[in-house]
């Protein structure tokens, strides 16, 4: 399983250096194996970097990444390569994932070329049609075509077959369908819940809740690089304790039911520029003097973890 | 198929765009004129073949005769294939050069990326004249070989700035990241992944370098650091002010070696623009 | 108010012709607030577009379209230069992103009526009432755009475009690039401007159909280029009759909805490409229930009060 143990990504900005930006900011979690996590936040969450640092494409700044007890962030050179055979990603969006001048299917001579040198082309041939089929595509539609004769889906179909064929057990999943039109959508969803039967491991990054209740089975609330909410995903949306959480699942918009109108949506602009205590204060109704510590993650019931001095302090 | 379908669309478009037609046309006309120019002319750029001294352009000196009494036609036509090879070999240099820095630079970052560019402002800095000036009193004798290296070595900071600055922003497209997460090694992935989707970059720089190293080397000649035992557009020129062309009013010593620079550098520049037109398809008019 | 008959434009390419919307007609009745939903592809943006600006290389195919009863010179770029802000006005996608950097935004709104010839003095005034409205403060118009959030310069826009009071107003993906506070807050926005008459009837282009459930009287849902289905938005979303909408509908995930208690589905195959579309309807490749007839294009005709289809099987026994 992959554990994040207060994992923070610092930036330093301003002229000389001198301020901080911390994208991630003490960021604790767990993905079980077999399981799916939603990692929920809007743009400048963090969550998309948390992604890229479990990936290893950015560094780490604070705190530790383990994979099954290893430390992901001390891998280099040939450890990190055998890395990459148990841990993938695939991005948001499908058509900049693929180098344009190159046929799609490219990728997959890459992987021989890096991870199995050794076997040969007809054998891999056929471990390529099985692993695209795994992914729900028909080889003889999709192979030796280029990226822009396939749709959105089906790239990022390629991509998760791409991700089967290294035989991996971990997945970071970030925002892979919210470029997909609706009708796609959900079969790529309905594939990764196969695939999670299979034993895989899954970080899905998203924005959308109703993305997130679909598929996983906790879920990780982030807001400006720290978690405001985590837990077991149906006692999240069944009942959401942070006032960031509720304002989400107030304003998304429903099929089932209007939106409430007694539920105010506060729309300030939340100040830019490093924040000390909690980070949802400026925008938060019920915000009060303890606030300007910050509140720490303390387990309300088995299975969820809230970070708000309001709901703790009861 | 989509690639091939890709290249037409490109030649479709080269093939129909001005600029690159007239550009494209000048430089052939030249390079023919350098390739098969000496096999029309029965002279030696340095033969005196006039005893009266110069004479303006006639059915037998096409172009006159200098001051000497030698045939500026063979002359340009020689001198032209030296501006060539300067150009390929200095331009070539160049290119080549900041191609490694920029790559290096732009996709390492970090340490390496502040290395390189104090580098470069370094070289930028340094007044090539004034190097080229300290380099030319020490050396005796100067051949084409060593004007092209010069040349080479103090023009390619432009190149490599403006590769990097590309570089960084492929480096941060997500097939990278992808090609990242395959295992491919830095190396493979700046020249199998990166350099392929800025050839159309890469093209313009090595045809402004050329065109860049064509005026450095007549300035160079002009004021007299040309090579000192061949003939090029620069030198002739040199020779041609130094005895007194303009005052005599030998304008056919002068005019044609200085038309063929303007006109090759201008047709360059001309190439470049319609390249541009013809690689972003936002530039073209439909 | 707004009566669109048989709209059909095309795009021109290197490559030929793309059909990308084919003999639309509907309308829009005063005040109502359509929603204009689909996915990629199925023309939504070209309709809207071409209501106000249809330019190259949209090319006006056939059809044509009555504001309050008077046809608009839709082709003629000068003469609907006459309509545009006036009467017709739209907030593209990204139109936040257009606010010019260097310019004040008070500064940008005094260029913008004086090049529309509108009484800047009065509309000042108006301008002030408007921004209290959208709760935005009046500081707003001494700031940059780079001081304003992505939500505050949302609004900022949809308060220029209907400065003038226009009769439609077109909304292209206004709430895609906001956080879900932001989204919420622009889409009551937009219903309280149609409640304060600011504007009258409004055109909402978007693909997300639970923001329309929301805040739409009615929404229209496109498909390739053809018009699918128009109707009340109970009924799109609890009663659809058309199959491609009843297929989009049930291939939405909710909250509340597990993938272990009920699987979704979604809808196999892609849309056509539009250069060279199939004939009849052009749902007919993914459509379970398609059948001889559907070869040929299926009308769109209304199968209740208020509620048209383009479907065979719907319409059969009203054809």
């Amino acid at each position: 399983m992959l554990k994040l143990d207060h994992v923070s990504k610092i930036y330093k900005t301003g002229t000389f250096g001198g301020k901080e930006l911390h994208a991630v900011n003490d960021v604790s979690f767990e993905i079980p194996d077999g399981e799916v996590v939603s990692l929920i936040g809007e743009s400048g969450s963090g969550k998309s970097t948390i992604g890229k640092m479990i990936l290893r494409l950015i560094g780490i700044t604070r705190g530790t990444i383990e994979l099954d007890g290893v430390n992901v962030g001390a891998l280099k050179g040939s450890e990190l390569k055998e890395y990459y055979r148990k841990v993938q990603g695939v991005f948001q969006d499908p058509f900049s994932s693929y180098n344009p001048i190159f046929k799609a299917d490219r990728i997959f001579q890459v992987i021989h070329d890096e991870f199995y040198p050794h076997v040969d082309a007809h054998a891999w041939a056929d471990r390529v049609e099985d692993a695209l089929k795994d992914g729900g595509l028909n080889p003889e539609h999709v192979l030796h075509k280029y990226p822009h004769q396939l749709s959105g889906g089906q790239l990022q179909r390629f991509l998760i077959a791409r991700a089967l064929l290294l035989d991996i057990k971990f997945l970071v999943a970030d925002e892979i369908i919210s470029m997909l039109d609706a009708s796609t959508r959900i079969d790529v969803l309905n594939l990764l819940a196969d695939l999670k039967k299979r034993g895989l491991s899954i970080l899905f990054i998203t924005h959308d809740l109703s993305l997130a209740n679909y598929i996983s089975e906790q879920a990780v609330i982030l807001y400006r690089g720290c978690t405001a909410e985590r837990g077991i995903t149906e006692k999240i949306f069944n009942q959401p304790l942070h006032p960031y959480t509720q304002m989400l699942i107030a304003s998304v918009p429903r099929l089932d039911r209007k939106w409430d109108s007694e539920i105010s949506v506060e729309t300030k602009a939340a100040p830019l520029g490093a924040v000390n205590g909690c980070v949802y204060a400026a925008r938060c109704p019920l915000a009060f003097e303890r606030c300007k510590q910050r509140p720490p993650e303390v387990q309300v019931e088995p299975g969820h973890y809230v970070a708000c001095w309001k709901v703790t302090e009861k | 198929m989509k690639a091939l379908k890709q290249k037409n669309e490109f030649l479709y478009f080269a093939l129909r765009n001005r600029k690159l037609q007239i550009g494209l046309g000048v430089i052939l006309f030249f390079v023919l004129l350098a390739a098969f120019g000496p096999l029309l002319t029965d002279y030696g750029p340095f033969d005196y073949v006039n005893p009266t001294g110069p004479v303006p352009p006639s059915s037998k000196y096409w172009l006159g005769t200098t001051f000497f009494g030698q045939d500026v036609f063979t002359q340009v036509v020689m001198g032209l294939r030296a501006t060539f090879m300067i150009a390929v070999l200095g331009g070539g240099i160049a290119t080549l050069t900041g191609m490694l820095l920029g790559f290096l630079a732009g996709y390492r970052g970090g340490m390496l990326d502040e290395i390189i560019n104090a580098l470069t402002n370094i070289v930028l800095v340094i007044p090539t004249m004034a190097v080229l000036l300290i380099i030319a009193a020490y050396l005796q004798v100067r051949s084409l070989w060593m004007e092209s290296i010069l040349i080479g070595l103090t023009s390619w900071p432009w190149a490599a700035r403006a590769i990097r600055a590309q570089t960084f922003s492929l480096r941060t497209r997500d097939f990278v990241d992808m090609a990242r997460m395959s295992g491919e090694s830095s190396f493979k992935i700046i020249f199998s992944e990166i350099a392929p989707n800025m050839m159309s970059y890469l093209v313009m720089t090595f045809i402004l370098q050329f065109g860049g190293a064509v005026l450095n080397a007549a300035t160079l000649d002009f004021i007299g650091l040309g090579p000192t035992n061949a003939i090029s557009l620069g030198l002739i020129m040199q020779y041609a002010m130094m005895w007194g062309a303009l005052q005599f009013g030998m304008w056919w010593w002068f005019v044609p070696p200085g038309l063929a620079v303007t006109l090759i550098v201008g047709a360059l520049y001309s190439m470049n623009v319609g390249l541009d037109e013809v690689f972003n398809p936002k530039l073209r008019e439909m | 108010m707004l009566q669109v008959e048989n709209l059909t434009v095309y795009y021109q390419t290197l490559k030929g012709q793309v059909r990308a919307l084919e003999n639309a007609s509907f309308t829009l009745a005063n005040g109502e607030i359509m929603g204009l939903a689909g996915e990629t592809g199925c023309g939504k943006t070209t309709l809207g577009h071409s209501l106000i600006r249809l330019a190259p290389p949209m090319v006006h195919i056939g059809g044509r379209v009555l504001l309050n009863g008077q046809e608009l010179p839709l082709a003629d770029m000068q003469k609907m230069d006459a309509y545009r802000f006036t009467d017709i006005s739209i907030i593209p996608q990204y139109a936040m992103n257009a606010l010019n950097p260097i310019r004040k935004i008070g500064q940008m709104t005094e260029e913008l009526l004086r090049a529309r010839k509108a009484d800047v003095k009065a509309v000042t005034a108006e301008l002030k009432d408007r921004l209290e409205m959208v709760k935005l403060p009046q500081e707003v118009l001494n700031m940059y755009p780079i001081e304003l959030s992505g939500g505050m310069k949302q609004r900022m826009v949809m308060v220029l475009s209907t400065l003038l009071n226009p009769e439609l107003l077109i909304a292209d993906e206004i709430t895609s690039a906001l956080d879900v506070a932001s989204q919420r807050a622009v889409a009551e926005m937009l219903v309280e401007f149609r409640n304060q008459h600011c504007c009258n009837s409004v055109i909402f282009i978007t693909h997300d159909i639970s923001i329309l459930y929301q805040i739409a009287d009615s929404i229209l849902i496109m498909y390739a280029g053809q018009l699918a289905e128009k109707a009340s938005t109970e009924t799109i979303i609890r009663s659809p009759r058309h199959p491609y909408t009843r297929l989009l509908i049930s291939a939405l995930p909710e909250i509340g909805v597990r993938y272990s208690d009920k699987r979704l589905t979604g809808i196999p195959g892609k849309t056509p490409l539009l250069l060279n579309p199939p004939q009849g309807c052009r749902f007919r490749e993914r459509c379970p229930l398609a059948f001889e007839k559907c070869a040929e294009v299926p009308p769109f005709i209304e199968i209740e009060p208020g509620h048209f289809a383009a479907c065979w099987k719907e319409t059969g026994s009203h054809a």
